[in-house]
């Protein structure tokens, strides 16, 4: 984070016919992070995003780009400064996938040859493969149609980037796939992203930081995830959380820390000796590794037939977690869904580095806890459930 | 003995003169129509009150008899083809009118939405994204009236010989020559199914971006066997 890129200050609009969508909002909103408008449909969120680009002006209050009013400047220069994305995309289908994002390139007076360069580009920035350039939208999934809209959101590089439910429409596989694209892109190229959505899940996932709504449009809670999920302002946004809060709030601590056993490992050509040292009590269990040092699977001892041990009779380990980038709560997620209750911890290159016990991951979790007290926002929480990208952004 | 073709020297026209000017006859109306239309629907997908109104004045037009425009007209632009013309253009608004404010309307809120959001001007969005998006539901539109339009033009017959191939039904009767009549129906069933599958190619032409499965979309397109023919051999 550099400093307040937008700041909405007081900000309230009620239609002609009286709703009142947005009440008295005031939110300061990050440079080159992604800040999300969360809450129930119809708490104003689509409204307050289509203040910042004046398709919407507001009734009283007053809306900052790094400093200075929108109202300032000509409503198409503004808008063309900032990217939109929204549900479905809104392609528009008259145009192949190129010209769709050669759009804004275009009215800013690029040549077609040059938009249209620079629209291949982004199509390789958000993964569409470059065959479709000369399709038609109609002809794309959602998904892709949604990679669409948002390469043509930042064919001419606009510092700020709206999107509002973008991903709404897409099946969980597909979202979490552009969740995903949308983190590392973001990482690549440090844009100010507002971003509209009514599932926290996905607020959690995405926000660097996170204004809760309610209806009416009254700012519940504006915080990091973490904080909100530690320590909820009110019922309400408590409620909107949703019942496992706690879990998800191990996301963002770290298992680095984690206490590891070495000794319950035994590589598939193991000897006679090397299993009878290892089963030192400690667990129940065995770790079968690979000549590769890649879990095989769990056995106990004794079944386990030295010099030759088969791989298909082992116990199934599970899902590995890797220490260095996941989080408690995959950690725990691991121990869990395995078979023996241990999880197995791996390094970035897939080998195994250690396993380590429910109990363990338990202790460790209560010491989390206990380093930042429950009712106390996390300071500069980990994102760690944000996967690789996500690091830079944190850096940034 | 005369032939099928032979046509009274009456006429001053050869067939195909008779054809030439029946052409211009029926499709500068609606062309004229077009070019009124354009606005006026726009006028009325801006302002919805408008619709209701401006749909009931065409509808009354329509409904008044040609014969009684010739008379209004005929004091003004005499026994001319103008005068043939200038009712059938107000005709084709009764089609043209309501095909495009229901194409333009027929554009999805979310796209507009996105070009509003990308700084499209009002003008600039209209002929960018709204009208080539209308298309298919004005050639729609356009094929209707052009078809009417050719058929109507014997009227012109009225005044005097301005109804081109339609004289040739005063003729047969006349000359008692039958054959002219079934001449001028034949000819005028050609033309009409001529420029109806010539709209149905401009109309595949401009959208490429349509499913071809599609068409129902656009519930005003009733396929016939040759628009189904011909969308075959351009596929
Ligand atoms: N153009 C409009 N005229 C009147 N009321 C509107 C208009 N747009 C939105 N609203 C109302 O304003 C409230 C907030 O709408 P919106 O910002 O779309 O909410 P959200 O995006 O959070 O679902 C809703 O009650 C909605 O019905
Ligand atoms: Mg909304």
């Amino acid at each position: 984070m550099f400093g307040v890129l937008i700041r909405i200050d007081s900000v309230t609009k009620r239609y002609p016919d009286g709703t009142v969508a947005v009440d008295r909002l005031s939110l300061d909103i990050p440079d080159r992070s992604i800040t999300v408008l969360v809450g129930p449909s119809g708490c104003g969120k689509t409204t307050t995003l289509r203040m910042i680009n004046r398709m919407v002006e507001p009734t009283e209050g007053t809306i900052l780009l790094d400093g200075k009013d929108v109202t300032q400047q000509p409503v198409n220069t503004l808008r063309r400064s900032m990217g939109y994305v929204i549900q479905n995309a809104g392609l528009f289908q008259h145009r192949t996938i190129l010209d769709n994002i050669a759009t804004v390139p275009r009215l800013l007076g690029w040549g077609k040859d040059r938009a249209r360069g620079r629209a291949r580009e982004l199509m390789e920035r958000v993964g569409l493969d470059a065959a479709l350039a000369k399709r038609y939208p109609y002809q794309l999934s959602g998904g892709q149609q949604q990679r669409v809209g948002v390469a043509r959101a930042l064919a001419a590089d606009p510092p700020v980037l709206l999107m509002d439910e973008p991903f709404s429409a897409v099946d969980p596989v597909v979202r979490k796939g552009l969740q995903d694209e949308l983190l590392r892109i973001q990482a690549e190229l440090g844009k100010t992203i507002v971003f509209v959505t009514h599932d926290i899940d996905e607020a959690v996932k995405l926000g660097t930081m996170v204004a809760v709504l309610r209806t009416g449009g009254r700012l519940a809670q504006y915080a990091p995830p973490a904080e909100l999920l530690s320590a909820p302002a009110d019922a309400f946004v408590e409620d909107f959380l949703g019942a496992d809060r706690g879990i998800r709030r191990l996301s963002f601590f770290p298992a680095t820390d984690l206490a590891l056993l070495t000794t319950p490992i035994v590589a598939v050509d193991a000897t006679a000796e090397q299993i009878a040292a290892r089963a030192t009590g400690e667990t129940p269990y065995l770790l079968v590794t690979g000549l590769d040092g890649r879990p095989l699977g769990w056995s106990a001892p004794h079944e386990l037939t030295a010099g030759s041990i088969d791989p298909g009779r082992l116990l199934s380990h599970g899902r590995p977690f890797v220490p260095g980038t996941d989080s408690l709560r995959a950690a725990l997620d691991c121990a869990v869904l395995s078979p023996t209750g241990w999880a197995v911890a791996v390094g970035a290159d897939g080998r195994v580095t250690g396993v380590v016990s429910q109990q363990t991951i338990a202790e460790a979790i209560r010491g989390a806890h206990a380093a930042v007290p429950a009712d106390a926002p996390a300071a500069a929480p980990p994102s760690l459930s944000k996967g690789g990208p996500s690091d830079a952004k944190v850096a940034g | 003995m005369s032939g099928f073709f032979d046509i009274p020297s009456d006429l001053q026209h050869s067939w195909l003169g008779l054809v030439g000017l029946h052409l211009r006859e029926a499709l500068l109306p609606v062309l004229a129509g077009l070019v009124v239309s354009l606005p006026l629907a726009q006028l009325c997908v801006r302002l919805r009150w408008l619709y209701p109104p401006v749909l009931w004045v065409t509808t009354v037009l329509y409904a008044i008899p040609s014969l009684a425009f010739f008379v209004l007209l005929i004091d003004y632009t005499g026994q001319t083809e103008l005068t043939v013309m200038i009712p059938l253009t107000v005709y084709s608004l009764v089609v043209l009118v309501p095909a495009i404010v229901d194409g333009v309307r027929s554009v999805p809120q979310e796209t507009l939405a996105a070009a509003t959001a990308m700084g499209f001007g009002p003008v600039r969005r209209y002929f960018q994204v709204q009208l080539p998006i209308a298309v298919p539901a004005v050639i729609a539109g356009l094929r209707v009236a052009t078809v009417s339009s050719i058929s109507l033009v014997s009227v012109g017959a009225l005044i005097g010989n301005q109804g081109a191939l339609g004289n040739l039904i005063n003729d047969a009767n006349i000359y008692n020559r039958p054959e002219l009549a079934v001449n001028a129906v034949l000819s005028m069933a050609a033309l009409a199914i001529l420029a109806d599958v010539l709209l149905v190619a401009v109309r595949l032409l401009l959208t490429p971006w349509m499913p071809r499965a599609g068409r129902r979309k656009q519930p005003a397109d009733v396929p016939d066997p040759a628009t189904a023919a011909l969308e075959d051999a351009v596929r």
